[in-house]
């Protein structure tokens, strides 16, 4: 087998969706995130824990363009995306949710789901405006696949209903199906059962494995709700004060003595 | 549903008739002053859109509007300026030999005005929309202040201080300036229902989150911005064809404070309420000329009343309305035939007898 090794290692590279090397955050003098080797699979869901402060959401706006690494590299899908901008990001199918839900407050459910179908719009400004046909079939198409979305998403019913009315489990599932209206094929939730009584957190568990399955997708996210964590997680990746202090499957993490030290050993950190 | 699009339809045409006939009736009959008046909100009309697409839908805080509309004013006075009246206006200084030649109709230098105004909007807006908020507000103050000294010196091409007149005056046919405003409005309608109206939206709720869909943030502030300095470019092209004469003066940057009052108080985010806060507006600064003239009241003479009190009063005004009605007559909503017929159905129910006697029971 003289081919062995270059198939082999296209089919790994391949397979890995999102990897980064290095990857640092230095704010003055703070390192937030030190040197943070991710590897991340096609169709894995993946966690990354620690406790407030560790450096979390700095490495997810790393990853989705909000932060340039101060060094580091980061690629999707084998394409180096390092300090490319958000939108950018987006449109290379990697899309995300926020800490501290980041609706489009005043708009309706449904034109949240639409507003990120736009920039698959090949129409330029005059032919939308003018509505030519390629424009009307655009929209068309658009609405379309945002009605369908939200009916997947158990939100039809709210279609017309102002974003912000809605109660907050179902703002963070909107916020879920905004990312999803990107068409992604890996998704980041930052804190997604954030805020969630245990029935909720249990739903969004379900919710999210099912997403996963509907949508073909890799799933990349911050989470402290450790039930949640350790269900669904394939690997976990915990950081602490910017250091990567732990990797490997839920088992290998809850074995972990570094991991357990940081959740677990000091005393403030027990009484959150 | 059905019949309610039907209902809706025919309301339109009704109504596109009823303005036409009134339009038409109110050229032909009402005295110059007030078809004058009538005019001026129309292209008040115009240019407080344009400043709502770029304020109220995009959420970008620029104040340039004044530079946009007097770029559009100067290229309608130039080039349109018939050209044996040219030597006579151009008396201290000739005008510059290029152009001096070049007569353009009011069709072609309306539209012209309102290219360069874009093109001015997307080189200060190029370096300047990558700023946020304050700056961008200060940065475009900045630029209609630029433009209106250029138009003071540049006097082979503007005329300098002296200004154009004898400007061919179009816009006073009430058909000229609710035309093109009718024309705008239904542009902007369009656009804002649009996908890339939709964007707009986004980045003014939340720029980060509509950044994080996909949207390309510079690209489309930059596209509100010049589309908003093309629409107020048309509109200072109307406002000079109207006055018959433009010069620097007209276009200070307090000409912009004028729109910004008819944005806020119409509503930031609301095409209609544009257009109604215009028609307030324009007609209450007409209103505030009587306090500028001196008032006597029985035999004696009230001092407060003298040139520059109709501006305390605007100012004030202005104070009032962003304290106590900070989403102005409208908010970021729109007239519809819905919203009409279901206020009076309301009404209705609670007039009638037994939608009262349903009260009284509760």
């Amino acid at each position: 087998m003289s081919i062995k090794d270059p198939a082999i290692d296209k089919v790994i590279d391949k397979n890995v969706v999102l990897r980064t090397e290095n990857m640092t955050m230095q704010f003055g003098g703070v390192v937030a995130v030190d040197n943070l080797h991710l590897t991340i699979r096609e169709h894995q869901i993946v966690a990354l824990i620690g406790p407030n402060g560790a450096g979390k959401t700095t490495a997810f706006n790393m990853i989705t363009g909000v932060y340039t690494p101060s060094s580091g590299k980061i690629f999707l899908r084998g394409e180096d995306i390092t300090g490319m901008s958000p939108d950018k990001i987006t449109r290379k199918g990697c899309a995300r949710t926020f800490q501290n839900i980041r609706l489009f407050k005043d708009l309706t459910v449904f034109e949240n789901i639409i507003i990120a179908k736009h920039f698959s719009m090949k129409s330029n400004v005059f032919s939308a405006t003018l509505r030519l046909p390629s424009a009307i079939r655009e929209e068309k198409r658009m609405r379309e696949e945002s009605e369908q979305l939200l009916e997947r998403m158990g939100l039809a019913d709210a279609k017309n209903d102002i974003a912000s009315s809605l109660p907050y489990g179902k703002q963070r599932h909107l916020e879920i199906a905004r990312a999803l209206a990107t068409n992604p094929s890996l998704l980041l939730l930052d804190e997604p059962a954030a805020g969630m009584n245990p029935q909720e957190t249990e739903d969004l568990t379900a919710s999210i494995m099912q997403i996963r399955k509907d949508f073909d997708l890799t799933v990349f996210l911050i989470e402290h709700h450790m039930d949640l964590v350790m269900e669904i997680s394939d690997r976990i990746y915990v950081l602490d004060f910017g250091q990567t202090i732990g990797k490997g499957s839920p088992d290998e993490i809850q074995n972990n003595q570094r991991v357990v030290e940081a959740y677990l050993g000091v005393d403030d950190d027990a009484e959150n | 549903m059905n019949n309610k699009k039907k209902r809706n339809i025919i309301c339109t045409a009704v109504l596109a008739v009823i303005v036409l006939i009134l339009i038409n009736f109110a050229n032909d009959n009402l005295d110059a002053y007030i078809v004058r008046i009538l005019n001026l909100c129309a292209i008040y009309t115009i240019i407080g859109l344009s400043m709502n697409l770029i304020n109220g839908f995009t959420g970008l805080f620029s104040l340039g509007q004044a530079g946009f509309m007097a770029i559009g004013a100067y290229s309608v006075a130039v080039f349109n300026l018939p050209l044996d009246m040219r030597s006579s206006v151009f008396y201290m200084v000739p005008m510059n030999p290029i152009i001096a030649n070049i007569h353009l109709d009011f069709v072609p230098a309306l539209l012209l005005g309102g290219v360069l105004a874009g093109l001015a909007a997307f080189l200060i807006g190029a370096p300047v929309l990558r700023l946020r908020g304050d700056y961008l507000a200060i940065a475009t103050l900045g630029f209609s202040e630029i433009i209106r000294i250029l138009l003071t010196n540049w006097q082979s091409v503007t005329n300098g201080a002296l200004g154009i007149n004898k400007i061919p005056d179009n816009a006073n046919n009430m058909w000229w300036s609710f035309g093109v405003a009718i024309i705008v409005i239904i542009l902007i309608a369009l656009l804002i229902k649009s996908s890339y109206g939709r964007a707009f939206k986004a980045i003014r709720e939340d720029d980060i989150a509509a950044e994080a869909m996909g949207i390309n943030l510079f690209k489309h502030k930059v596209m509100s911005f010049v589309i908003g300095g093309f629409f107020a470019g048309i509109g200072g092209g109307l406002y000079a064809s109207l006055l018959g004469t433009v010069d620097p003066k007209q276009f200070y940057f307090t000409l912009t404070y004028n729109f910004l009052l008819i944005i806020v108080l119409g509503g930031m985010g609301s095409i209609s309420g544009t257009i109604i806060a215009s028609f307030i507006v324009t007609g209450g600064l007409e209103l505030l000329r009587y306090f500028d003239e001196p008032l006597t009241v029985a035999g004696y003479e009230l001092t407060m009343f003298r040139a520059g009190f109709s501006m305390v009063i605007y100012s004030v005004l202005l104070m009032v309305i962003v304290l106590f009605f900070r989403n102005g007559i409208m908010g970021r909503t729109e007239l519809s035939w819905d919203r009409f017929f279901n206020f009076f159905a309301k009404i209705k129910t609670r007039f009638s007898p037994k939608a009262a006697k349903e009260d009284g029971t509760k």
